[in-house]
């Protein structure tokens, strides 16, 4: 029996890597090898023309004195910290007014979830012509309303809000995992809380806030990760403008690196974002241990 | 919550929020059909005087849609192929055997989906243009083949509900592993599997960022590229710019609607066990 079971280890050892080493390839070739390597590019000077030139730490130097990074980072924490919130909080009770029993409810998911599986250049497309101030659709409602027309992301100071209120609307994926959180949550705790007189507002905070905390924080470091990445839309709709007040920092460092071919300085530029948001996700978690309650712990 | 929903408040909360979500697509499919002197009409008009599909030809008369209808739908089926693949097989070594070293490989698995893809972008970038596969679809299809986190936790997700017995039954019988996997597991699996498949396949089609490196030659050109292009050139032709986005989001509602089911539960099950 003893040989045996050795025998089961020995097997399985030997399959479990069969089983497992695309995926150990896939992640030297195409994450942990780029990102070491990108570690080494961001210390030379290169345009992928002539070789590469070891130059110290001479981009983090120039990245420090430029500018436009912080600029760029300027505007992307701007946009995460409106769009994290505003979102979590908007998609958390879109959820909580789905979760009801009545027939058609799935009509209404449906409606909520489309925007975010529609293809972002279409989206983007879609939002210009509806943020157009001549043609488009706000100024349309604003003008029959009696209201003063506006700019949008137009405008330096309603390029980043206006882009945030696009991007609520593309995020209906949340309101998913949000809903099926609340169906799983036992009516026997609605059912106690209401025996001990509490109102459907307290269920609320004490109940359901807590119990969803953990799927809330999840949703919001997606949430975070994603916003901190803001490309396609930008890229599309304002190029940066106007007078770079939606300069996203992945926008800038596209540019340096393909418009420009400054592959070092790009590459210096790719680490300074992956600190910033390792630095923003581990600020996450850490705040979560005083509001995240898991059941089982 | 049982905050006595059924009370008209929150239904009409929700008829209100569901017209502001829909309202975008209406103004989509109203602007597609109407000419450019409609558009361009002050005060606006809210529909257009006849619906006809003009737009829609000279959408497809001035930009090849047809092919970059062909190179997405190309590109999605390869990769969905590839992802399903992979995650099938790679799950399985992390959900039903135990070996040393298993642990760690899935944390480093899973702590790629903190990795920015800015920062692979470059490099990889890199190692595909010395390679020579820059305007080839080699470096948007063939990384599927290697699985990705997130698939890869689905399918483990799924797996890890089968009981062991099945496995241990096989193995009595002189089964080996592989076996297992292909006779028994993804029999079993195909649910997870099709959600798998449909998330793979909309993210290819709506991938933007991948094409724009890789893919310089007109006729290499996928929707999400083609239709960026076109908004360039036609921005000032709303009517065709929608008619052109119309056609790009057709085939996404279309998926939906038949596979809703895969989308609902593969998004419900990682954000759940996540």
């Amino acid at each position: 029996m003893h040989g045996n079971g050795r025998n089961i280890e020995r097997s399985q050892l030997k399959w479990g890597y069969v089983f497992i080493a695309p995926c150990i390839v896939g992640l030297l070739l195409f994450n942990f090898g780029p990102m070491l390597y990108s570690l080494f590019v961001s210390f030379t000077e290169w345009d992928m023309i002539t070789p590469a030139r070891f130059i110290g730490a001479a981009n983090y130097r120039e990245l420090i004195n430029e500018p436009l990074v912080g600029t760029s980072i300027g505007v992307t924490l701007y946009y995460a910290m409106l769009l994290v919130p505003l979102a979590t909080i908007t998609t958390f009770l879109v959820a909580v007014l789905l979760n009801v029993k009545i027939k058609g409810i799935s009509v209404f998911r449906t409606i909520f979830y489309i925007p975010s599986i529609v293809p972002i250049v279409a989206s983007s497309a879609l939002w210009l012509y509806i943020f157009n101030p001549m043609f488009g659709l706000l100024n349309s409602i604003f003008r029959s309303l009696g209201l003063p027309p506006q700019n949008f992301i137009f405008s330096p100071e309603g390029a980043v809000p206006w882009l945030v209120v696009m991007a609520v609307w593309m995020s209906g994926n949340a309101v998913v995992i949000y809903l099926a959180g609340l169906q799983g949550i036992s009516r026997e705790l609605y059912e106690a809380s209401e025996l001990d007189g509490a109102n459907a507002f307290q269920s609320f905070v004490h109940i359901t806030v807590p119990m969803m905390s953990p799927i809330i924080f999840y949703n919001m470091l997606m949430a975070l990760i994603g916003a901190m990445q803001t490309f396609t839309q930008v890229f599309i709709m304002t190029s940066g403008g106007p007078n770079n007040a939606s300069l996203f920092f992945s926008l800038y460092l596209y540019r340096e690196a393909f418009k420009f071919q400054r592959m070092g300085y790009a590459s210096a530029l790719s680490w300074v974002l992956f600190l910033i948001i390792a630095a923003l996700t581990a600020g996450l978690f850490r705040a979560s241990r005083k509001w995240v309650f898991y059941e089982n712990k | 919550m049982q905050l006595r929903v059924k009370n008209s408040v929150s239904l009409a909360l929700l008829v209100i929020l569901s017209i502001i979500m829909v309202f975008p697509f209406v103004w989509l499919i109203r602007s597609s059909f109407m000419t450019q002197r409609e558009i361009m009409t002050i005060p606006i008009k809210w529909l257009p005087a006849k619906f006809g599909f003009i737009n829609f030809i000279n959408a497809f008369k001035v930009a090849p849609f047809g092919l970059y209808f062909l190179n997405s739908i190309l590109l999605a089926m390869v990769n969905l192929v590839g992802q399903i693949l992979s995650s099938s097989f790679i799950a399985f070594g992390f959900a039903r055997l135990r070996f040393r070293g298993r642990g760690l490989w899935f944390a480093l698995l899973l702590s790629t989906m903190m990795i920015p893809y800015t920062v692979v972008m470059i490099p990889q970038f890199i190692f595909w243009k010395t390679l020579g596969a820059y305007n080839t679809f080699i470096p948007l299809a063939l990384p599927a083949f290697f699985g990705n986190a997130f698939n890869i936790f689905l399918v483990r997700q799924f797996y890890m509900g089968i009981p062991k017995d099945y496995d241990e039954a096989a193995l009595v019988e002189g089964a080996s592993y592989f076996l297992i996997y292909r006779r028994i597991i993804i029999p079993m699996a195909k649910p997870v599997l099709c959600s798998v498949g449909v998330f793979t396949f909309m993210s290819c089609w709506n991938d933007f960022i991948g094409p724009l490196l890789y893919l310089d030659k007109p006729g290499l050109k996928t929707v999400s590229l083609g239709l960026q292009s076109f908004i360039g050139q036609y921005s000032t032709q709303m009517n065709l710019m929608m008619a052109a986005s119309s056609i790009a989001i057709l085939p996404m509602i279309v998926v939906f609607f038949f596979a809703q089911r895969y989308f609902i539960e593969g998004i419900t099950f990682t954000g759940l066990k996540g």
